[in-house]
């Protein structure tokens, strides 16, 4: 029974549940709810509950859990010279479950008989055809043993599939009928809804948690597993970025250095442009102007906020990058020979910056905007012109809220992704000048997992490694900077 | 203030008029100018890049929203179209694009005819998409009694021709193409006066699939703007009710304890996290893991609700906390559970907030390309539209930034107006989600 049918079925329970239990909790209440602890509404809901609840969710870790048991167990059963290499052990599992769900396949599309699928035999039949004409294509012929375990995981999966559906239906109704047992004028049954309800919004809250979770383990894992096939010190310390493209062909260097070097260049490069910007019109903004040129500035900048990174990359591509060459290339109009490429560090960076501008503004300016107005009183009051006391007294009382906006625009400009791939160029390079195209972590994140996925060679795993440092710098900085706003803003509270 | 005292121990300007400002004043007023003319030059600057970015993206983009038709009259003879004579559609579909090329070949020499040309018969057909032979017989098989007819198409022109229609592709750069020559334009110069060559308002980009990378004048969003809504339907039905969920436990039930922190934290750290670093989650745990099927906007969607759960929470939580703890207690006082107040008074009160939080969420999901990259909806050309329901969500696909970042990486510069032109169609959107946004804000915002 597919699992949408299981569903139906709980529902309907869930649905019959709910309307038995409500007659029988206002029938012992002689149909007068004031009798009655809760609403009726809740005694039924709580039957609803019982129902449906326990039973979905060992529906779901059954679905989960019900594929990974079944092939662990068949891992022993493979030719013994192929355990022990995890990757050639994923790759014959793979075969088996893609032989198993092309023989389930062609039996629902009636292209074969139930029992003719059971009884397939190598020598009679040639399996990788038959599979193939319901649209499930082989790598390679099928031989007897993997064949063998196809069968053996189907009729593992077959038991557990009937299994699965008496269980959880059991499940429901067994729920269904306590909840309907314990139902009387007298169960407290508002009570009951509520602390479920309760437990769902945890778990709500808690996804935040997992996701953090999901997020390191994908990155741990596949991490070590590609420390162990490259060595930690070639990566870290290497200076060169060449991966090979044959697939497992080895002798890559996969040097994280050229890509930390434009990874910070670039960052540097945006941060040089947003920080004076975003501050001055910061300052200008709040300190200065009259409160209609604010209400048309600010929201005219914030619109550079809203505007998608795809647009941004497009625009250095296509815009920028041939502006910056036509000034600084070999045939531009100073005729400095600096660029050869309209994809360079310098382009990257300069529409980073201009995308990073509204971010330390807006930051700056609420940090700003909370510096107390007896400070600025007190200034102004002693003579101070309005610049000097922007500098001498508001830019010191808020240079730790102002530290921390740029080191979070720090971390945004590490992460970015889009502009670098578009903007930067695709070469490695530990170059000085920022007119040479220059490569980020990100931006070869992108280049190594796009593609086919097979997670199993180092050009492919080094895309977690890189995900890794990105995470750890960026979780590094984030903190940091929310350390150092939360400390400040405790001082004028 | 240590230059003011300064000017008290030296009252160096004593004994002069008050009116006539000494020369430290008048660098301090100079300094002044200067700082505020710095926060002027800022201001202006920066408005000055947006005004650019708009500008390109409109002057490059809005190109692509017209496209240059060529009009033949085609004769569709029975003994090539369909040998038997029986009208059979089988019979009618055995004869493949190629069959009828050489008609519309025919076509463009009786075209032009009365033209002077040194172009031979059989280049004409460059000045032609490749996608006319599939054009007309589309037309043949949707109607088969056209068969014997003479009749008029409207063909799509070569992307060169389009491009040259439009001011991108001019005489000096045909020198080195093997796809068009000088001649040509000639001709299309010719047609485009009498009417035989029109540029015309192209329906076919918005709403069309993408082709493939020879044919940029056939390509079109319409699919991945599919793909994209079927990727924000997952967002929302998941993002919505998890993220209010959330905030709500946070906001009016969690205790104070280590959990609670904790969670906070997440939440917190989860918005600044890069998104590539969501792509690549997305990929290990619903690709490689769960074994979803790659480019599917099931999978764009899940990737895409982690990544926007953390703004809407932060949004929620805020307009709760916005409900005045009167109302609470009000409720309390007549009797509700902690739960019948929050879900009957205290959410409904939150609700324009939470939406208007949830659209701005959306619009944020919307533009993300990154995380797309890694689930694989780049590099599928998504030239079919799915079938219905169960294939939008499962089958590849792709949405509105991954497509408009395949086209700039393609070779052909048409479709570098693609790219451009797509971002207008993607900023429409992202322009109306945040009017929604702002309107719910204006009208239903309530100040207590």
């Amino acid at each position: 029974m597919p699992a949408i049918w299981i569903i139906a079925v709980i529902l309907v329970i869930a649905i019959a549940g709910y309307f038995l239990a409500r007659g029988r909790a206002l029938a012992s209440a002689d149909a007068d709810p004031r009798k009655m602890h809760s609403l009726p509404s809740y005694y039924g809901t709580n039957a609803a509950m019982a129902a449906a609840g326990p039973a979905l969710l060992i529906l779901l870790a059954w679905l989960i859990a019900q594929p990974l048991l079944i092939n662990n167990s068949l891992t022993q059963y493979l030719p013994a010279d192929i355990i022990g290499d995890a990757g050639e052990t994923s790759l014959a599992m793979a075969d088996v479950n893609r032989i198993a769900g092309g023989l389930d396949l062609a039996v629902a599309e009636g292209a074969m008989t139930a029992e003719a699928a059971k009884n397939l035999t190598v020598e009679t039949t040639d399996v990788r055809a038959e599979l193939a004409a319901v649209g499930v294509a082989l790598g390679s012929d099928v031989d007897a043993a993997t064949l063998a375990l196809a069968q053996r995981y189907r009729g593992a999966t077959a038991l557990g599939d009937i299994l699965k559906a008496v269980v959880v239906i059991g499940l429901s109704l067994v729920g269904a009928g306590v909840a309907y047992a314990m139902t009387n004028k007298d169960f407290r049954a508002r009570r009951y809804v509520e602390s479920a309800v309760k437990l769902i919004l945890i778990a709500a809250a808690s996804v935040a948690i997992l996701t953090t979770v999901g997020i390191v383990l994908s990155l741990v894992f596949n991490t070590i597993e590609f420390f162990r096939l490259f060595p930690a010190t070639d990566f870290f310390f290497g200076t060169r970025w060449e991966p090979s493209f044959s697939g497992r062909g080895g002798n890559s260097d996969l040097g994280f250095l050229p890509l930390i070097w434009g990874t910070l260049f670039i960052s540097l490069i945006a941060l040089i442009v947003a920080v004076p910007i975003g501050l001055f019109a910061a300052i200008y903004l709040s300190e200065y102007a009259s409160p209609r040129v604010r209400s048309i500035a600010k929201p005219l900048i914030e619109v550079l906020a809203g505007v998608p990174t795809i647009v941004y990359g497009l625009f250095a591509l296509l815009t920028v990058g041939p502006l910056l060459l036509s000034a600084f290339g070999a045939n531009g109009s100073f005729h400095l020979g600096w660029m050869s490429g309209g994809t360079a560090a310098m382009t990257a960076g300069l529409v980073m910056g201009f995308m990073l501008i509204p971010f330390v503004s807006s930051l700056s300016d609420d940090i700003i905007n909370s510096v107390p107005q007896a400070m600025r009183d007190g200034s102004l009051g002693l003579g101070a012109t309005q610049s000097e006391t922007v500098r001498q007294v508001i830019l010191p009382a808020a240079l730790p809220g102002i530290v921390g906006a740029i080191l979070l625009a720090a971390s945004r400009a590490i992460g970015e992704t889009m502009i670098v791939v578009m903007g930067a160029g695709a070469a490695a390079s530990l170059s000085m000048n920022p007119f040479d195209a220059m490569t980020t972590v990100t931006a070869k994140i992108v280049s190594q997992l796009t593609g086919d996925g097979e997670f199993n060679s180092p050009e492919t795993l080094v895309a977690f490694a890189l995900g890794m440092t990105l995470f750890v710098i960026t979780l590094a900085l984030n903190i940091l900077a929310l350390y150092i706003v939360r400390k400040y803003r405790e001082q004028y509270e | 203030m240590t230059d003011n005292t300064a000017d008290m121990a030296a009252p160096a300007s004593k004994g002069k008029s008050l009116l006539a400002q000494d020369a430290r004043t008048r660098k301090r007023n100079a300094a002044e100018t200067r700082f505020k003319a710095y926060g002027i030059a800022a201001l202006a600057f920066s408005i000055l890049f947006l005004a650019m970015l708009l500008f390109a993206i409109v002057r490059n983009g809005v190109p692509a929203f017209t496209q240059t038709f060529v009009n033949i009259e085609v004769e569709l003879p029975a003994d090539v179209l369909d040998k038997n004579g029986n009208r059979d559609i089988d019979d009618i579909k055995k004869v493949s694009t190629f069959g009828y090329n050489p008609l519309i070949q025919d076509a463009l020499v009786a075209v032009t005819a009365d033209l002077e040309t040194d172009v031979a018969d059989g280049d004409l057909k460059k000045m032609l998409s490749s996608s006319a032979g599939a054009t007309v017989r589309n037309a043949v098989i949707a109607n088969p009694d056209l068969i014997g007819q003479t009749v008029e198409f409207e063909v799509l022109a070569s992307s060169r021709v389009d491009g040259y229609m439009k001011g991108r592709v001019v005489r000096e750069d045909l020198a080195r193409d093997r796809n068009l020559d000088a001649a040509h334009l000639d001709l299309v110069d010719a047609l485009s006066e009498t009417g035989g060559v029109t540029r015309k308002f192209n329906w076919a980009f918005i709403l069309g699939a993408d082709a493939s990378e020879s044919r940029p004048e056939q390509a079109g969003i319409g699919v991945a703007m599919l793909g994209s809504v079927f990727m924000m339907l997952v967002v929302l039905l998941l993002s919505l009710p998890i993220g209010v969920a959330a905030s709500i436990y946070l906001e009016e039930f969690a205790p104070q304890n280590w959990i609670t922190d904790l969670i906070e934290v997440n939440i917190s750290n989860l918005a600044a996290v890069p998104s590539i670093v969501f792509g690549i989650l997305g990929l290990a745990v619903f690709i490689q893991f769960a074994h979803l099927p790659q480019s599917a906007p099931l999978v764009g969607g899940l990737t895409l609700t982690l990544m926007t759960l953390p703004t809407i929470v932060i949004s929620t939580r805020a307009s709760l906390k916005a409900v005045p703890p009167s109302i609470r207690s009000a409720a309390l006082g007549v009797g509700a559970s902690e739960m019948q107040t929050v879900f009957h008074h205290v959410l409904p009160l939150a609700m324009p907030g939470i939406l208007t939080g949830t659209i701005i969420g959306l619009a944020q999901a919307l533009g993300e390309t990154a995380p797309l990259l890694l689930i694989g909806m780049v590099g599928y050309i998504a030239s079919n539209y799915p079938d219905g329901i169960a294939s939008g969500f499962l089958d590849p696909n792709s949405a509105m930034p991954a497509q408009i970042f395949e086209w700039a990486k393609r070779a052909d510069p048409a479709y570098y107006e693609r790219a451009w032109g797509g971002i207008i169609i993607l900023l429409l959107f992202l322009m109306t989600m945040n009017i929604i946004a702002i309107i719910l804000r204006r009208r239903f915002e309530r100040r207590w």
